[in-house]
């Protein structure tokens, strides 16, 4: 069966995030009073082959935990759909 | 001391490193194809400078898989010596060969200019030649040098001596003006814990020859060769 799925990635809260700083104050200069902060990440759409929803979720994990994420300054979540 | 050049798809500094290596400290040295799964017999392995893979998903993080970076592992846990410049240092930390990460340059540009370094630690056989607190002015190039590591791996890096060039003024001051990337603790260059694997952001082999600007990177071919005579 196929499944999709959808992987967000961020650095971690105690990383530093200069590029979400810089969008931050771009967003304040532009009139965006309300923004107060800005975290930026990735985003990973895999569709891949499994024989169940809970195979589709241990092969995104270990795809995450070997490639996709670093762990030293990331984190993530993730979604399977159909 | 044999010497041997990784070379990934993507890398630009390996032909300087070979070219210091063989023209100016006189060394054996051959270029491997990060394909290649066994390494010549080399004592010294040089993972260089450049853009590996692009640098997609994360700087290093596709090189690491390499079929070479198994033997390069190999190498390393059998004790031999292994530095990593620049992307090789990226590398490095993705195999987990070194502990940390590393960020975008906090000011999120590419810098490319010669920069201080205070020589933290003689102890280790890539600086047995210089002398505690010397200062050698090396380029540093990259877009991403911005060096991260947790509170407990920075006190481990700190008790252990781990940190070897530190980022510094010309009269070796370390501050946070001098600090070109916002690493932490303006950590330039580290090794691991048995002192075999050095991953430096600067590129001593853009200072080791007369016509460049500076000829302090030699001071860390020296060091390894005098260790590897």
């Amino acid at each position: 069966m196929l499944f999709k799925a959808t992987i967000n990635a961020t650095l971690r809260k105690s990383v530093l995030d200069p590029q979400g700083q810089t969008v931050l104050h771009a967003l304040e200069s532009l009139g965006f009073k309300d923004a107060k902060n800005v975290r930026m990440g990735k985003f990973f759409e895999i569709t891949l082959n499994a024989e169940s929803k809970t195979k589709a979720e241990t092969a995104a994990r270990e795809m995450c935990d070997k490639l996709l994420i670093n762990p030293v300054i990331e984190e993530y979540s993730f979604e399977i759909s159909e | 001391m044999r010497a041997a050049v990784i070379v990934f798809p993507g890398s630009n500094c390996d032909t300087d490193c070979f070219n210091v290596l063989r023209d100016v400290m006189k060394t054996p040295v051959e270029f491997v194809w990060h394909k290649e799964r066994a390494l010549p017999k080399t004592d010294l392995v040089v993972l260089p400078g450049g853009f590996s893979y692009g640098d997609y998903l994360r700087t290093g993080a596709i090189a690491r898989f390499s079929p070479a970076m198994e033997a390069v592992k190999k190498h390393a846990a059998e004790g031999r010596y292994v530095i990593g410049i620049c992307n090789g240092f990226q590398i490095l930390l993705e195999a987990a060969l070194l502990p940390g990460a590393m960020l975008r340059n906090r000011s999120l540009s590419f810098i490319c200019k010669p920069v201080w370094l205070r020589v933290e630690d003689t102890s280790s056989s890539f600086t047995s030649h210089c002398k505690k607190g010397e200062v050698l002015q090396i380029p540093i190039a990259h877009g991403e040098g911005n060096y991260y590591c947790d509170d407990a791996a920075l006190k481990t890096l700190r008790d252990k001596s781990q940190i070897i060039f530190r980022y510094s003024s010309r009269d070796g001051r370390v501050t946070d003006e001098v600090n070109p990337n916002g690493s932490r603790d303006n950590i330039a260059g580290i090794v691991n814990e048995k002192r075999n694997v050095l991953g430096m952001m600067p590129h001593p082999e853009r200072a080791s020859e007369e016509i460049l600007a500076s000829v302090d990177g030699r001071r860390i071919w020296e060091s390894l060769l005098g260790e590897l005579k």
